[in-house]
């Protein structure tokens, strides 16, 4: 499939190639939000930093979990816990499908030999009041990237627009290293002293965590976490200005967390299967009103004002 | 737009042609005229007696001097008039002007800023090519928007052919971009892809699956396309042919490929958007991995849910339906498969089924919407019922109505026949109706979240379609005071301090409410048919109009009627015997509906005029009886004649009180005869 001179060999290698190409188009290589979030997209990196007018350019790993997609294990595509890659620049470059095609290449997917589809797509996160238009990437009939332009974040329009790139690691690292079922593929080099498969480092886990979403959790405890998560956000947010130092602080990061948090214990309330249709919707409100006044709080910072240099053109 | 644009500056062409691809749209227009039409305007000013001021008004709104102006006669005396001349300005201007207006106001449904400017497009706007071709050359058209100015050049196919180059004119254009391996026109990228979609499926001694909606959209997806076909796995050939067919298009965007001697979908064809070495090996290959994760998926879900079937019955299956909400102030799913279940009984009898059958059908048509194949698939529905329904033993009608009830879905989706079936159809969308009417949640003007107009239509269209005969009015007041009977038992919290009575005092109003709504869709159906809606409400306003199918016979019998010679002049002759009576009775303040007596008749049209009520009468009543609404209508047509006849030669309101009284009772017994068999005066016109 691909040139075996160039070829990745193992699913950290592919990461590491990813970040290497973005380290060296420009991107500050972050680390993973140490959060539960269900995306990339969630992590303060990209969700607070595509508000406001200052440049930004970062690139990122993110463990994302999905408790109602848990198979314990044995299904060969679906995990509930697996990695995103993200890639967020601000404002969008005009050679950011290039760019993205030359991510391919450097992971080994050859243009010249593979089917690669922009396919129309809108994006809309409800829980975080935002939505995007851009495409899904697909490769061989299989989707291996979502490609968005936010349009919206947080119910604030963004100027200027953010592109943001998010990867699905392990069903495109699968694809590249020509393997069926995601247990079976190499984490570290096949050939170093202690192999590792995804499967020695995440099939008992699966296992305990889908055991513990769909059967376990104290959905009572759940409960109660949320709306505590809910009314800290909003403490937090209203806390009096200055501080006792005399310091304006307005703590929009720590809100942002329990903003995180609600939306996490949302998801787990889902996979315990006791939230009706009806409550769906409001719920997901109730997360979006702290992602909300999260991006208010946000751009009234210094983080995310305006430079004081006027932007070049892009 | 862009040649309304045009022809409004002064430009006319020949013609325009309009082509797209997934990365460019094009516009070709041909025969512009070189400059726009010099214009001359005469504009009339203000009198030369006028004050100063409303020439320098004049002079100010014409952009003209005073000296340009010409002094003409007028029938009141001399006016100031300004000749104003437009030259004509050449096209390239124009057409920049007319596309920068176009490009920054065009209609997208969805359109979206990037990078840091705020211009709007579908996706990210990168380059602009126009120029403006004639005898003398191509020039390019000083068109500038925001920071793309247009140029000359353009791309060929993003990974085949990327590098940039400048044309000359349209045809240039067209014939370097399929060079550039990009087809212009999506119609002929259609066309080659059912083409050779066509060929490689015969090649395998298949046939490709039409699918209109799908080509269109694959089309949309590449420039250069290259169909590549491939075999599904025998291994997932038990899966029945449209969870095959549902995967492969909703999923990989794939084309089904069946044998035609069995049916079976057996092969897919997808369309790529490049030539490759390796002749599309790795694509297809890649596509075939991809193709066998779904379908392994699937037949994992089909494996289960048969298991569960076997084991447990439909009616297994179907217990987690308890847990799921129908509406929160109407209980779960379950709870409304245990009406629907009493209701498809209760109906049987009507549409010739066997009530044990039918709800044994009820009981299990919603069991399949807990498997895991609707679970992904929520397209599915009723299909994936009837085959679970099959491998759990059922049958004689039970499995194709797991599958039917549901129908019709649309106007013009068709309407099931199988009694089984009709049973549970009906049932079902009468149980929704009656369920939100009794919890008063109607659909409005803008709004109707839960289908209520579609359901109405598929009862109406099951009932006229297969001859139904129910009285819908007994029918929805025993279901929704049923329903407020539970509800009130189950819910009493809800009603506060309200008694049972009071509560179930609304099914009644609510049940005629409903009624009401169902005449308003059928006149929308029979309307689309040919029957005026008025026609109707003259059928609405006689007994039995619950009964849909005899009103519609009635109807139809009475459209057909008014459409004849005697049935218009009848209508006349009734309604100018209705007025005259109707102001008689007005003005006298009594009915005449005493009785005419023929010994009264002082002429030979009085006589004949009683003769032929008492012949239309003993022709209505048995006609009536057998619902021959056909030969009733003979009846009163028969009347016409005379009516008119009547009407030339004698003068209701005799000076004789008691002649004219009789003609009054006379002019009641025709309303009274024309009233049995269709209120005439609804009819408009």
């Amino acid at each position: 499939m691909t040139d075996t001179a160039t070829a990745p060999r193992s699913f950290q290698e592919i990461i590491l190639r990813l970040m290497t190409y973005w380290g060296a188009r420009g991107c500050a290589v972050l680390q993973p939000y140490d959060m539960e979030v269900g995306a990339g997209t969630f992590h303060p990196a990209t969700t607070l930093r595509s508000l406001g007018t200052r440049p930004w350019a970062a690139a990122y790993v993110q463990p994302s979990r999905r408790p109602t997609d848990g198979r314990y294990g044995e299904n060969p595509n679906r995990l509930q816990h697996y990695y995103q890659y993200q890639v967020l620049i601000k404002p969008s470059p005009p050679d950011l499908q290039d760019l993205y095609l030359g991510s391919l290449a450097a992971i080994g997917i050859d243009t010249a030999l593979h089917d690669i589809r922009f396919v129309e797509d809108d994006w809309e996160s409800p829980t975080l009041g935002a939505w995007g238009l851009g495409w899904e990437v697909w490769c061989d009939g299989m989707e291996v990237s979502q490609f968005t332009y936010f349009q919206q974040v947080g119910g604030h329009d963004c100027h200027p627009v953010s592109g943001e790139l998010t990867y699905g690691l392990e069903r495109l690292a699968m694809y590249v290293l020509g393997v069926d079922h995601v247990m079976d593929m190499p984490f570290n080099d096949p050939s170093a002293r202690i192999p590792l498969t995804y499967g020695d480092i995440f099939r008992q886990t699966e296992q305990e965590y889908s055991r513990w979403n769909f059967d376990q959790a104290d959905t009572d405890m759940l409960l109660r976490h949320f709306a505590d998560a809910e009314a800290e956000c909003a403490r937090i947010l209203a806390a009096p200005q200055p501080d006792k130092a005399g310091r304006h602080i307005i703590m929009a990061h720590p809100a942002y967390d329990q903003c995180i948090k609600a939306s996490h214990l949302f998801n787990l309330l889902d996979a315990r299967g006791v939230i009706s249709v009806t409550e769906r919707q409001a719920y997901i409100g109730r997360v979006r009103t702290l992602a909300r006044a999260c991006a208010d709080a946000f751009v009234t910072t210094q983080a995310g004002a305006d430079r004081c240099e006027s932007l070049t053109d892009a | 737009m862009v040649t309304d644009g045009l022809v409004e500056a002064g430009l006319t062409y020949a013609g325009a042609a309009a082509f797209s691809t997934p990365r460019r749209l094009a516009l070709a227009i041909e025969g512009l005229t070189a400059t726009s039409r010099a214009v001359r305007e005469e504009r009339k000013g203000p009198a030369a007696s006028a004050p100063d001021t409303a020439l320098q008004g004049f002079l100010r709104s014409t952009g003209l001097a005073r000296e340009q102006l010409e002094l003409r006669d007028d029938k009141k005396g001399q006016v100031w008039f300004a000749v104003i001349e437009k030259p004509g300005r050449p096209a390239a201007a124009i057409v920049a002007e007319v596309l920068e207006a176009v490009i920054r106001g065009f209609p997208w449904p969805k359109s979206m800023r990037w990078g840091a400017g705020t211009l709007r497009w579908v996706r990210p706007l990168h380059s602009i090519l126009c120029v403006l071709t004639d005898e003398h050359g191509a020039q390019v058209v000083p068109l500038t928007v925001d920071h793309l100015t247009a140029g000359a050049t353009t791309r060929g196919h993003r990974f085949m052919a990327p590098a940039p180059f400048a044309v000359t004119g349209f045809d240039d254009y067209a014939a370097r971009l399929e060079r550039g391996f990009v087809v212009l026109d999506a119609a002929a990228r259609e066309a080659a892809i059912w083409h050779d979609a066509t060929t490689q499926a015969f090649a395998r001694g298949l046939e490709v699956v039409p699918d209109a909606g799908l080509l269109a959209e694959v089309a949309g997806l590449v420039e250069w396309p290259v169909v590549l076909a491939g075999l599904i796995d025998p291994a997932f050939l038990e899966l029945p042919p449209e969870v095959l067919q549902t995967s492969m298009r909703s999923h990989q965007k794939f084309f089904s490929l069946r044998n035609p001697k069995t049916g079976r979908i057996e092969g897919f064809a997808t369309v790529a958007n490049r030539e490759t070495v390796d002749h599309g090996a790795t694509i297809l290959a890649g596509n075939n991995k991809v193709l066998s994760a779904r379908l392994s998926d699937a037949r994992f879900f089909w494996e289960n849910d048969l298991r569960t079937v076997k084991a447990q019955g439909m009616e297994g299956m179907a217990v987690g339906l308890a847990l799921v909400t129908f509406h929160n102030k109407l209980g779960s799913q379950a709870e409304r498969v245990l009406r629907v279940e009493a209701l498809a009984r209760e109906i049987a009898p009507l549409v010739g089924a066997a009530p044990d059958l039918a709800a044994e059908a009820a009981r299990i048509c919603k069991a399949d919407l807990q498997s895991a194949m609707v679970g992904e698939f929520p397209e599915l529905q009723g299909l994936m019922g009837r085959y679970y329904a099959a491998a759990a033993s059922h049958n004689d009608g039970v499995p194709q109505a797991c599958e039917m009830h549901y129908k019709p879905l649309g106007p013009t989706d068709a309407v099931p026949s199988d009694p089984v079936s009709v049973a549970v159809a009906m049932a079902d969308k009468i149980d929704t109706l009656t369920g939100f009417w009794a919890i008063d949640e109607k659909p409005t003007g803008s709004k109707d979240p839960f289908a209520l107009r579609r359901a109405a239509l598929g009862v109406i269209r099951l009932v006229l379609g297969n001859g139904v005969r129910c009285n819908l009015d007994a029918l929805f007041g025993a279901r929704i005071r049923w329903i407020l009977d539970y509800l009130y038992n189950w819910q009493s919290a809800q009603f506060g301090d309200v008694e049972r009575d009071d509560v179930l005092a609304k099914a009644a109003p609510a049940s005629s409410d409903l009624l009401a709504f169902f005449h308003d869709r059928l006149k929308v159906y029979l309307r689309d048919q040919g029957i005026r809606h008025d026609v109707i409400d003259a059928c609405l306003a006689m007994p039995g109009n619950d009964d849909l199918t005899l009103l519609v016979k009635r109807a139809e019998a009475l459209a057909a009627f008014l459409k004849t010679d005697d049935g218009e002049n009848l209508t006349q002759g009734f309604r100018r015997a209705n007025n005259i009576l109707t102001q008689a009775e007005q003005k006298d303040g009594v009915e005449y509906s005493y009785g005419a007596d023929p010994k009264f008749a002082e002429t030979a049209e009085e006589r004949a005029l009683f003769k032929a009520l008492d012949k239309a009468e003993a022709a209505i009543a048995p006609a009536m009886k057998t619902e021959d609404f056909a030969a009733a209508m003979a009846a009163i047509a028969a009347l016409r004649a005379p009516i008119d006849a009547f009407f030339t030669a004698v003068q209701v309101n005799s000076d004789n009180a008691v002649i004219r009284r009789n003609r009054l009772n006379l002019l009641h017994r025709i309303r009274a005869t024309c009233a049995q068999v269709a209120d005439l005066n609804r009819i408009e016109g």
